[in-house]
């Protein structure tokens, strides 16, 4: 079975909570704090101000530049305050809050359940909804969409892939939504295949979800322009280079090459939907299917969740936070934030919401490295994290550059695989941001 | 008797050999350097602290010699007196710097300033600072993990146990600026040294508003402005919800000191102004 | 609150590897060899290993406590694993003050002034036995002969590799079934090839350590001999024999299973390992077909942990994305 060249761990995938729980909808919550930061790039400029009444899918805050991307109401009501509030790791950061009254859609949004499968949109034209809808990739990077299918000028696209790997233990919302939205995934691979100009995709599972390629495979029926690939279930067969890796063979060279210089351009599953409902139906980015899991979880769910409703609400919904030690993760165990405040909204990039309890909440203690290379077999990135951590630790920044830091994917797979528990990821962690920080600087200097 | 020939003679070839490789190589990279950067550097104290802005005293003393106007260069850990020395030596003017001691700016200890989370990361408070905003509601607080104490080459700063905060021995402190630079949260400044270490700061960085200060923390600055309306001479300003006290313009009046409702404003080696009701009472 | 939150940085979940867990299943794998030796030399065998795990266990609990000061981290098993090592590294009828001289050498020379485990540059048990070696060569190389019934005394409790250095053995008559289950001389942890390939099985099933070490010193040693043996004998059947002879007999198949994958003294990267392995296949046969010991193993395994930390800083894996 295909898979990525190098490296990678097989932690437990623990889908089992809430892999067969259908998509239910979560209730609409009366007040909603929306970050204006809820991507990669500038901050959205707020267009509307306290006192405003605004309708679900009115554009409340304009993207800032190309790489940034705008926001919409999610539900409908006054504009209460647009003020500091802080977020899930209490950091305090600009928000809309809306109160909520009654549920009243902007009337270009087509809200029927019809299939529109017809999309005759010239690609500029795609990628102006897409932009417009606000859309960025739904796997947790919050890569706006848009930016990544405007191809630059001497780079030309390949190959689509649609990734629907869900690597991360626990989650399941991709899943769910290559099982119930199949259809509208498909529409939305073939839109955005136009909108970039290819003629072939492939949507990349793991091995670990038979019925999600069993159903793909039926609605594309003897269609050939899209292929699904199913992909060994090993962490971190869904980070983007590794999907890449493994479907084509190719590797994208060091940062800063992109994907496109393999020709190749990444979407998440939930993104080609949420392209979909934007294309073919007008609908904004403004709700998405969140997993509430956790072996102690009473009732984990799939929900689809409008922005800003509190992760707060959707734990009660689910059953309730067990009693005594928890970390609750924004994300999967491997990749996602740990939350201080749990009152903070669902965001565009929340695939999840992991609850883990009693000695699962915290981690080992550190011992001494034993040397035993757990951590260079693991890496999928082929780097060294035991040196890397080492010199972060001496904030020995030029020889981390000199180490390749900047190629870090942070997966967390050398820290996963430790036997000694060395907080290895920290470190590197620290070490690449420092390090890249470095490197900006020197080239802003030239 | 053949083998104790032979053993001479190749021992002695080897030998030549080796001289004459050392000799070309020596010649070959051999690097002019003024004797002066020598006896320079012997005369700075040698703690190789970075404090200065080089990577260690060589640095500086390369510096001292090559520059004619050293006046941008200075030894905080020897001071005055040792650059006096070495700009004698080096017939230079010699730079003046008033003495510095770093402060520890947060007064959130753990009674006043109530834990919500438990961090269970690496230790390290650039780590914990890039991840979130700590273990207290407060944004701006110290952390206590300790990254100025690592940073400290004279063991010059220690975290508290009982307060969970950063503390500097200002005995030891030479202030080479290398905590200011550690601490991700910007909470150590370097403060003019009075005599016997007495010093009035503000012991509080949060630029939150006075409202979010309070909910989070017992000791923090509210930005209420009462410090300001009092100060004579001009030493207090107050930006983004938060009172700073010129440490060049302070006189160490200690009329703020008891101004401040919340306490953020600290004293040390000094005793406490006789209270206001208490002077118009002897009036 | 009734809840306590927990923040951390990701990842938030972790494999079930432990130092613990490695540092046993080392021992459960050594546990087959330990078992042949046991029938083949008798219970002193047991006296021996316990002496050694003993000393080194104590030794480092009272470094660790009484002059480093730090905490004591003896529950790791590392110390039994350097015991435990050291000992099937010994014949069987050394006296037991020699083992706790061993222990001394591993802990308190070769191990804890270095920084304790993680640090050290040579393997302690290594370096405790050619110690020993050098220190009490008569006691070192007096092996006992195997004394259970119906095992052949083929070489008089010399070691194989001894007699064949001393008289050029007639290897046509040398006996493969008896090195394979543990009929031949020599220290009491090498002598059987099929317990020793037992362990390596079991290793290699948990993941404790990879193929590469092991495959490429065996296979440098069987590469050497081979070439060896052609040129140096004209008996077809010798070209054979002599590399299969080689591996089996003395410490080959123990230092490359056990020894050499030490996990601190061995290369951090594939690459590194595959190298480290092929030096320690050319010096151990350079040693044993031209040097002055009968056994090279020890001294190729300590020689090229010398060069480990060069390995480390200059063979890098292959990155992902790179030409």
């Amino acid at each position: 079975m295909k898979t990525f060249p190098i490296g990678g761990v097989h932690p437990s995938d623990n889908k089992q909570w809430s892999k067969s729980s259908a998509i239910a909808v979560m209730e609409l919550p009366d007040v909603v704090n929306i970050p204006l930061a809820q991507h990669i790039g500038a901050p959205a400029t707020a267009i509307v101000k306290k006192g405003d009444s605004v309708v679900v899918g009115q554009k409340i805050a304009e993207a800032t530049g190309f790489m940034s991307a705008n926001i919409h109401a999610p539900i409908s009501g006054t504009v209460t305050a647009v003020d500091l509030q802080p977020n899930g790791q209490g950091l305090r950061q600009m928000m809309i809050t809306i109160k909520r009254e009654g549920d009243e859609w902007d009337s270009a949004i087509d809200r029927s359940e019809t299939l529109v499968t017809e999309c005759n949109l010239e690609p500029k034209e795609i990628i102006a909804k897409i932009k417009e809808a606000g859309i960025v990739g739904m796997g947790g990077a919050t890569f706006p969409t848009h930016v990544k299918l405007s191809i630059p000028d001497g780079k030309k696209a390949e190959i689509l892939i649609i990734n629907g790997v869900e690597c991360e233990p626990y989650l399941t919302s991709d899943y769910r939504t290559m099982l119930e939205r199949g259809e509208q995934l498909i529409v939305g691979t073939r839109i955005l295949m136009r909108a970039i100009g290819v003629s072939t995709a492939v949507i990349g599972v793991e091995a670990n979800k038979p019925d999600a390629v069993q159903h793909l495979n039926s609605i594309i029926g003897a269609a050939t322009d899209i292929k699904v690939q199913m992909l060994k279930t090993q962490y971190p067969q869904g980070g983007e280079k590794q999907l890449i890796a493994a479907v084509t063979g190719r590797q994208v060279p060091p940062p800063p090459a992109l994907p496109i210089d393999v020709g190749a351009v990444v979407c998440n599953a939930s993104t080609a939907v949420a392209v979909y409902e934007a294309v073919q139906k007008n609908k904004p980015l403004i709700e998405r299917v969140i997993t509430i899991t956790g072996s102690a979880v009473p009732q984990p769910k799939n929900l689809l969740t409008r922005f800003g409703t509190p992760i707060e609400a959707m734990i009660a919904k689910c059953g309730g936070l067990a009693e005594g030690d928890v970390k609750v993760i924004n994300g999967g165990p491997m990749m996602g934030r740990a939350m201080s405040n749990i009152a903070m909204a669902a965001l565009k990039g929340c695939s999840g919401v992991t609850i883990m309890v009693g000695s699962a909440a915290k981690r080992g203690i550190e011992s001494a490295c034993i040397k035993c290379a757990k951590c260079v077999e693991a890496c999928p990135m082929g780097l060294e994290p035991y040196l890397l951590s080492k010199q972060a630790r001496k904030k020995a920044w030029d020889a981390m550059e000199a180490n390749d830091i900047t190629s870090c994917i942070e997966c967390g797979c050398c820290q996963f695989t430790c036997p000694a528990n060395i907080p290895l990821l920290d470190y590197v962690r620290l070490g690449k941001q420092t390090v890249m920080g470095i490197i900006r600087a020197r080239n802003m200097k030239k | 008797m053949t083998t104790l020939i032979y053993t001479i003679l190749t021992l002695s070839v080897i030998g030549v050999v080796a001289a004459i490789v050392l000799y070309v190589v020596a010649q070959k990279f051999k690097v002019e350097e003024d004797p002066r950067i020598d006896e320079t550097e012997k005369m700075l104290p040698g703690a190789n602290c970075g404090g200065c802005g080089f990577p260690g005293c060589r640095g500086l003393a390369t510096a001292l010699v090559e520059s004619d106007d050293i006046s941008a260069l200075y030894c905080s850990v020897g001071g005055d007196e040792c650059m006096g020395k070495i700009a004698d030596y080096l017939g230079k003017a010699a730079p003046k710097k008033e003495p510095q001691v770093a402060t520890v700016r947060c007064g959130g200890t753990c009674e006043k300033r109530p834990r919500t989370n438990s961090y269970d990361g690496a230790t390290s408070c650039a780590i914990a600072s890039s991840l979130y905003v700590g273990e207290t509601g407060c944004a701006y607080g110290c952390l206590g993990y300790g990254d100025c104490v690592a940073a400290c080459a004279f063991d010059a700063i220690h975290i508290n146990p009982e307060t969970g905060l950063a503390e500097v021995d200002a005995d030891k402190c030479t202030a080479c600026g290398a905590c200011v630079a550690a601490c991700p949260k910007g909470i150590i400044e370097l403060r003019k040294r009075w005599p016997k270490n007495r010093a009035i700061y503000v012991s509080c960085v949060s630029k939150d508003k006075g409202a979010v200060t309070m909910k989070a923390c017992k000791a923090g600055c509210i930005g209420c402005r009462k410090c300001e309306k009092v100060c004579e001479f001009g030493a207090i300003t107050i930006e983004n919800n938060l009172a700073f006290i010129d440490s060049t313009k302070c006189r160490l009046c200690r009329k703020c000191v008891g101004e401040c409702p919340t306490g953020a404003i600290k004293m040390i080696g000094l005793a406490p102004l006789v209270k206001k009701d208490e002077v118009k009472e002897e009036k | 609150m009734a809840n306590r939150f927990f923040v951390s940085p990701s990842p938030h979940v972790h494999s079930d590897y432990s130092t613990v867990r490695l540092m046993g299943d080392v021992v459960i794998a050594l546990l087959p060899a330990l078992m042949v030796s046991v029938r083949v030399f008798g219970w002193n065998v047991l006296a021996i290993t316990a002496v050694s795990i003993a000393s080194c266990v104590l030794l480092e609990f009272l470094v660790q406590k009484y002059l480093v000061k730090g905490p004591v981290t003896v529950n790791n098993l590392s110390a039994v694993v350097t015991g435990l090592l050291l000992a099937m590294n010994l014949p069987a009828n050394i006296p037991l003050w020699i083992v706790v001289i061993g222990a001394v050498v591993a802990i308190c020379v070769a191990k804890m002034p270095f920084g304790g485990l993680g640090k050290n540059i040579f393997n302690p048990a290594l370096a405790a036995r050619v110690f020993l070696l050098i220190a009490y060569p008569v006691q070192m190389t007096s092996f006992p002969t195997p004394t259970i019934d119906g095992f052949v005394d083929a070489y008089s409790g010399a070691t194989p590799l001894g007699a064949a250095k001393a008289y050029l053995l007639d290897f046509a008559s040398f006996d493969v079934a008896g090195m394979f289950t543990g009929a031949m001389g020599g220290s009491f942890g090498e002598i059987s090839a099929l317990a020793l390939l037992l362990g390596f099985a079991y290793l290699l099933m948990r993941r404790v350590i990879t193929w590469h070490i092991p495959v490429a010193i065996l296979g440098t040693m069987a590469l050497f001999a081979t070439i060896f043996a052609g040129i140096r004998f004209e008996d077809p059947s010798m070209h054979l024999l002599f590399p299969l002879f080689h591996i089996l007999a003395g410490g080959a198949l123990l230092g490359a299973i056990f020894m050499a994958t030490d996990y601190v003294t061995s290369p951090m990267t594939t690459k590194g390992m595959v190298i480290y392995g092929i030096g320690i296949g050319a010096i151990t046969m350079c040693i044993r077909l031209w040097g002055a010991y009968p056994e090279g193993m020890s001294f190729a395994i300590l020689i090229m942990n010398s060069v480990v930390p060069l390995i480390n800083k200059y063979v890098k894996p292959k990155r992902f994305g790179a030409k």
